[in-house]
């Protein structure tokens, strides 16, 4: 099929095979090499999409990633990926892409019908109108939201994978253009580890759109062969199609490498793409520098470039953008450019100096060509609206500012090359936190004094002279290797050189075109005016800033690469400043956007947190476990029976516990060993009870206060050895609270002789509870004298459990008869299906969670984070009996603050409601009257409420102000709005004596 | 002050726009004022506009070391709600939703307040309990709050993940209707213009270096600029209290941390609300311009520095692309961090201090942006009154020393 704006011959692109590939379902052809860019334009296809706010026609701009208007939605499905630069999209066969932010199409959009009221939607007009009628808002808001966003999200979940990687390197050249490949060369020459990495599918940065020649060769066989040599050395990584995106602290830098983007799709166990997380000794930044737009009227048409870009569609990628050119610019570019695009076969009606003088020695050679060269004079305005049809060149008076000699001549073409300056590519360096200085003959800012360990080289530094570029490059190579402990031995690399060129001339910086009519844009993709601009600076948004922020402009995905420096020379013009007193933005990572999935990375789905199970969830599993989260443990929350809901299941559990046998996972509880020869004394400050008297053998229940004097943790802790303890913690805490005792033992007491370490996942744990829990351990254990004598309460002994090596604790959270059998978590299936078996003559039942609960409620028992919530202090839970008055501990200070010394403070209670089977919300409110009509104020609420078979009634305990003095008061519990009549009590309701799981 | 309209619009695209005032002055420092805000955000604008508006003291000057807006106004995720769950803070929170709902009409300035909901997000049984107890609590407090069920969730927000076998799967969440989002730069903007046509001077570029404290009271403060006199001195300068604080010889029981944003590239509508989930940390919702604007959490350490760390997003992210798995190929535009001053109870300080004439507003912590109408109208009281507005009494400096904190950890949505 026929391209016929493909040039005869020359560039990168392999013409023996053909790719098809369909745009907004056109069907087209590229070749290997091209970007869906360039296949466009060599199909000539101009009109690639709608501009964000006045839908207007746009074509492509750039080359490159700085493309601010093609902006397509690639691929469909699962697979769709909006907003992607047409430019960096690489063919591939079967490409499909469609054009974004119009309706019904492309070349009729309605949504242009907002250019006719353009007069209306200056920068900021939003904030001016649409505030009457008020209760209109939402509808105006409803359009003006389906007006803006760019492309659409796609629809379905993404079938790719994406993988992180961390590594270190001595040295990371950012950039594979000449001065970047000079310095991994040199770099790599002494033995340093190199990560050379390059936006681009192919390394060569700008020697690939130009035709230099180095040493009297091509210019691209030197940087093949210094290819040839990295990819032969052992201590290089090349990466191409990887974009360096952020520059944190201490040299931490992130990249995103597009591993398969450039394929239909990932080969088999390949990622999407990659997120590289690379600490670097030194960083060697070669970004390059970006080609400026001119900003004159119409300057947004299909069919206007830079010059650059132009140079690089004819010798990259053999298109010819038009067929009749005219370039203008106010520095050297053009000139080179013009020879290529006449080289490959375009007329070139003209080029447009805006110098009062042409470059004499570019003139010569313009002129071999027969092009004619206007200086002193500027493109006042353009022609055609879905695609140049000319030009109006006009003459510019000597101070720039206006144009004499009426309204110039008008010059037919197709092709309009522009070329504003030149910007360094500054933003990593700016987000590396080192700061950049204006340089007035560049006119735009370059590299200043850096942070971090980096260098700039090159164009980003605002070189422009080939062999310099090289040199420069070779030099920082060298130095960020040395500087990373690697030096050469013998020579270094022969430095090349370049062919001569035409000695530069100064480029006349000129941020605003006079002349014309239409609008003059400044940033392409975010539709903003100089006008616009100007506005904003009339309005008092001075600072830039806050023009920034009122106009958008840099805003946009391209982060105004093409647009900053245009901005800021608008801004300091109609203030009246120079550039410098305008300042210039924060740059923000990252340079160029990151998809979600990469940064992501695999933690999605079930590997977004480690999951927790213990040596017994395939058991629970298999014998149908409802399981509930418990921070990162699975824990079985019921076992329902066939036909049983959640409730019967509960109550069953329960019932066992309290009749005969139950059996529960206990594995996932926080258990921390304790040793030094102040492990006592370390308890002692950090629980509100005392524990030096604690005897080996025993265990203790402990309270944990933040310094505030709340509660924050719970837990038995046992006595192992004189210098020993084993404490456990609730299973969400078990985390913070090692950090809590970490914290204290190495920051605030070094003195303390004692360690920490976390030994939850060591054991595992079996908890029988029950009155026939004795005799099923009696015929499990022989080694252990299970009398209450011998084995009483609150005590520990070591022993051999079915078999097992075991530390056996005798402590109950359900009430009754209980021992908690600890075992090396290995052994922790053994021990459960010996339990089981051992324990199936007394109908031993395994219990979850819930059931857990209403044991533990039924007795008073609280639970940390459900009773308290980072505001209860013990003596609110009314257990006064564990706080010493003797010894110091963390938070007793607090607990003598007026307000916490308050006695009708938010107190633990029992609540009955009067209806027997009513079941109130937890997190219901305590009102003191029947009408739950706001405003009330509160005076507390339900912390827990359960169904207990053993009462045979529902019961619930609260935080009731002053409801320690209130037992027998009605109040009423506040939900969705009713208010149902309790009566307050003791928040205990079963065994009030403890008697049974004493005995 | 000319009005705002689409006739003004209309008029003045007939004069091709080169006839709008100005939105504010931009005035030299005077050497005296009757009162002096520290700090050009949206409160300190705020407090200027009801200073002049309400308690007709117009002699007044905002001092702003950079650009108004410039600190955590312009960094935040534009989140209003009101949804606490004490007593206290619905107070404030929702004093401040009710001037929200009113604003732009107040201000003649579109602050694009939408009411577009704000969900919470429970993923545990003990975050539902929470949430529940934070409806209810609502409720009573005549604060509009809902419990929704995941198939109510999914309804309201198509894109949202309910998908049972999530790692932490969606129980349900609590929705409060009346919340939304705003745009964050024309809160600061059209309070300045609001309080600049009201005669306050709204000087940019100007740090305040010291104060000048003489027998236990303020008379003024040192400035970049030079001193300016005045014998009220209201500091409201989130990310720097403590410094500004330590300035007045006050220590403040503040914390200050990065907190990092982000946004996404720009798409068509796909996000109709707010759905935040502290679980799994992460917020989202869509920004007019089409942007996800999503929130991060803190960075652990303190720092003034307004820049983050790159593991904060990745879980950021990677708990966005588990809620909504559309984002996976959506990217991420730019990200940036604010410094939060966080108090020990994450509720805010705003009163008297126990120098004279000398009133701090600080310890928003994460909440700030959405307390802005609120917070500015209570301490243009405190400041004008010399006593605190009944709402904001409760949030005294003193509370410290007495512990009736405002406990606030769970409502306050990221973790402290």
């Amino acid at each position: 099929m026929a391209q016929p704006f493909r040039t005869a011959e020359g560039g990168r692109i392999d013409r023996s095979r053909s790719l098809a590939f369909t745009f907004d379902g056109r069907e087209m052809r590229g070749h290997p090499g091209d970007t869906l860019a360039s296949a466009l334009l060599a199909n000539g296809n101009r009109l690639v999409g709608r501009s964000f706010k006045y839908h207007r026609p746009r074509g492509l701009l750039a080359a490159g990633g700085e493309e601010p208007n093609g902006l397509v939605r690639l691929r469909r499905g699962g697979r769709a990926e909006p907003n992607v630069r047409a430019t960096l999209a690489e063919l591939y066969d079967g490409l499909t892409a469609e054009s974004q932010n119009r309706w019904p199409s492309l070349n009729f959009d309605l949504g242009a019908v907002t250019g006719l009221a353009t007069p209306l939607f200056p920068a900021g007009f939003y904030y001016k109108t649409f505030m009457w009628p008020p209760a209109w808002w939402p509808a105006y808001e409803g359009v003006i939201r389906r007006m803006a966003g760019l492309g659409r999200a796609p629809a379905a979940a993404d079938p790719d994978r994406y993988d992180h990687r961390h590594d270190h390197c001595d040295v990371l050249v950012v950039g594979g253009g000449p001065a970047g490949l000079a310095a991994a060369q040199w770099a790599a020459r002494t033995g340093a580890r190199v990560i050379l990495a390059d936006e681009g599918s192919e390394f060569g940065g700008s020697l690939l759109s130009g035709n230099e020649s180095l040493d009297g060769k091509p210019a691209m066989a030197w940087a093949e062969r210094i290819l040839a040599e990295l990819a032969a050395a052992g201590n290089v990584h090349l990466l191409p199609r990887t974009t360096v995106s952020g520059y944190y602290d201490h040299n931490y830098l992130g990249m995103l490498e597009r591993v398969a983007d450039h394929l239909a799709e990932p080969a088999d166990n390949q990622p999407r793409q990659r997120l590289w997380k690379v600490r670097a000794g030194q960083v060697v930044l070669a970004t390059g520098a970006l080609e400026r737009p001119l900003v004159f009227a119409d300057n947004d048409r299909p069919g206007v470039m830079l010059a650059s870009a132009a140079q690089s569609y004819v010798n990259r990628y053999g298109v010819r953008p038009g067929d009749r050119a005219v370039l203008v610019g106010n520095n050297d570019s053009a000139y080179p450019a013009a020879l290529d695009l006449a080289a490959a076969g375009v007329r070139v009606a003209a080029l447009v100096d805006l110098r009062p003088e042409a470059h004499l020695d570019w003139l010569a050679r313009l002129d071999e060509q027969g092009i004619e060269v206007m200086a002193g004079r500027a493109v006042t305005g353009v022609e055609g609206r879905d695609g140049v049809r000319g030009v109006r060149i006009a003459k510019l008076s000597d101070d720039g500012k206006g144009i004499v000699g009426g309204v110039g001549r008008e010059v037919e073409c197709d092709l309009l090359c522009m070329s504003g300056g030149w910007t360094p590519s500054l933003h990593l360096f700016s987000q590396s936190g080192g700061k950049l200085l204006w340089d007035e003959g560049l006119a735009s800012f370059r590299p200043g004094e850096a942070v971090q360990a980096v260098r700039v080289v090159g164009a980003a530094a605002g070189r422009f002279d080939l062999t310099a570029c090289l040199a420069a490059g070779a030099e920082a190579g060298n130095a960020a290797a040395n500087d990373s402990g690697h030096r050469r031995r013998g020579r270094g690399p022969r430095r090349p050189t370049a062919e001569e060129m035409p000695p530069p001339l100064a480029a006349r910086p000129m941020f605003l075109i006079p002349g014309g009519r239409g609008k003059r844009f400044v940033d392409f993709q975010e539709d903003v005016t100089a006008a616009d601009l100007q506005l904003a600076v009339r309005e008092g948004y001075r600072s830039v800033e806050h023009v920034k922020r009122y106009t958008t402009a840099g805003m946009g995905t391209d982060q105004g690469r093409t647009t900053n420096v245009n901005a800021l020379g608008v801004v300091a013009q109609e203030l009246d400043v120079s550039v410098p007193e305008v300042g210039h933005t924060t740059f923000r990572p990252p340079f160029s956007p990151v998809t979600f999935g990469a940064l992501a990375g695999r933690q999605v789905g079930e590997l977004l947190d480690p999951l927790r199970r213990t040596p017994m969830h395939g058991w629970h599993q298999a014998n149908g476990a409802v399981f509930e989260p418990v921070g990162q443990w699975l824990r079985p929350y019921y076992y329902p029976a066939p036909g049983e809901d959640m409730q019967a299941a509960v109550n069953r559990e329960v019932k066992a516990a309290r009749h005969s046998l139950a059996v529960m996972d206990a594995t996932t509880l926080g258990k921390i060993d304790i040793q030094g020869p102040d492990a006592a004394e370390f308890l002692n400050r950090v629980y509100t009870n005392g524990w030096k008297a604690l005897k080996v053998g025993s265990c203790r229940y402990g309270l944990m206060l933040g310094e505030e004097g709340m509660v924050m943790d719970d837990g038995v802790t046992a006595r192992l050895g004189e210098g020993h303890f084993h404490m456990t913690t609730t299973t969400g805490n078990a985390a913070s609270v090692l950090a809590w005792l970490e914290n204290w033992s190495q920051t605030e007491w070094p003195e303390l002789r004692v360690y920490c370490n976390s030994c939850t996942e060591h054991w595992a744990v079996v908890s029988i509870s029950g009155p026939n829990a004795r005799k099923l351990m009696a015929e499990l254990c022989d080694d252990v004298d299970l009398s209450p004598e011998a084995f009483p309460f609150m005590t520990w002994r070591q022993g051999t459990v079915a078999g097992l090596p075991a530390r056996i604790f005798r402590v109950s959270f359900t009430g009754e008869l209980s021992y908690e059998i600890n075992v090396p978590a290995g052994c922790g299936l053994n021990l459960w299906q010996t339990v089981l078996a051992a324990g199936e003559k007394y109908g031993i039942t395994p219990f979850g969670t819930e059931a857990m609960h209403v044991l533990r409620a039924e007795v008073g028992f609280i639970i940390v984070g459900q009773e308290t919530d980072g505001t209860v202090t013990p003596l609110d839970l009314g257990m006064d009996w564990i706080v010493s008055r003797k010894k110091d501990f963390l938070g007793k200070r607090s607990l003598s603050r007026s307000d916490t010394a308050r006695d009708d403070r938010p107190q633990l209670v029992g609540l009955l409601t009067e209806d027997p089977n009513l079941r109130v919300p937890e997190g219901a409110q305590l009102i003191p009257g029947s009408d739950p009509r706001p405003p009330v104020a509160s005076q507390g609420h339900v912390t827990s409420s359960y169904e207990s078979p053993n009462l045979g009634r529902t019961f619930a305990m609260g935080l009731l102000q002053g409801g320690g003095e209130r037992h027998g008061e009605v109040v009423h519990v506040a939900f969705d709005g009713r208010a149902a009549p309790a009566t307050v009590t003791a928040p205990r309701f079963f065994d009030p004596e403890g008697s049974r799981a004493r005995g | 002050m000319a009005r705002y309209s689409i006739f003004a619009l209309a008029r003045n695209a007939l004069r091709r726009h080169r006839d709008w005032p100005l939105a504010w002055r931009s005035p030299e420092p005077k050497a005296a004022y009757d009162a002096i805000i520290v700090g050009g955000g949206g409160h300190g604008l705020a407090t200027a506009y009801y200073l002049a508006k309400r308690h007709g003291i117009t002699n007044v000057a905002v001092l702003e070391k950079g650009w108004i807006g410039g600190g955590n106004t312009g960094r935040n995720t534009t989140i209003v709600r009101s949804n606490y769950l004490h007593d206290e803070s619905a107070g404030i929170y929702d004093h401040a939703l009710k001037l929200w709902e009113g604003l732009s009409q107040e201000l003649n300035f579109n602050v694009m307040f939408s009411a577009r909901g704000v969900i919470n997000l429970a993923h545990d049984e003990h975050e539902a309990r929470e949430l529940r107890r934070r409806v209810f609590a609502n409720q009573l407090a005549g604060v509009d709050a809902e419990w929704l069920t995941p198939l109510q969730l999914k309804e309201f927000c198509p894109i949202l993940n309910v998908d049972p076998g999530m790692r932490y799967p969606v129980l349900g969440g609590a929705l409060q209707r009346r919340a939304g989002t705003a745009r964050h730069d024309a809160v600061a903007w059209g309070y300045a213009r609001g309080a600049d046509g009201r005669g306050v001077d709204i000087i940019q570029n100007c740090e305040v270096t010291g104060f000048d404290i003489r027998d236990g009271q303020v008379r003024g403060v040192r400035t970049t600029r030079g001193e300016i006199a005045a014998p009220k001195v209201g500091v409201v300068a989130a990310g720097h209290s403590s410094v500004l604080a330590e300035m007045a010889g006050l220590r403040l029981p503040i914390q200050s941390h990065p907190l990092q944003a982000l946004v996404s590239e720009p798409v068509k509508p796909v996000m109709p609300t707010v759905v935040m989930s502290n679980a799994v940390h992460a917020y989202m919702s869509q920004s007019d311009k089409g942007e996800l604007v999503i929130g991060a959490g803190i960075d652990s350490y303190n720092s003034y520095a307004q820049r983050g760390s790159l593991p904060v997003i990745e879980e950021t992210i990677q708990a966005v692309v588990e809620l909504f798995p559309i984002t996976s190929r959506l990217k991420m535009m730019r990200q940036w961090a604010g410094i939060v001053d966080v108090c020990p109870d994450a509720s805010p300080i705003i009163g008297l201090t126990p120098v004279e004439g000398l009133y701090f507003n600080c310890g928003w912590g994460t909440g700030g942006f959405k307390a802005t109408p609120g917070s500015g109208h209570v301490f243009a009281h405190t400041i004008a009154r010399d006593e605190p507005h009944a709402i904001n009494a409760p949030f005294t400096l003193d509370r410290f020393h007495s512990g009736t904190l405002v406990a606030e950890h769970g409502a306050a949505a990221v973790a402290h």
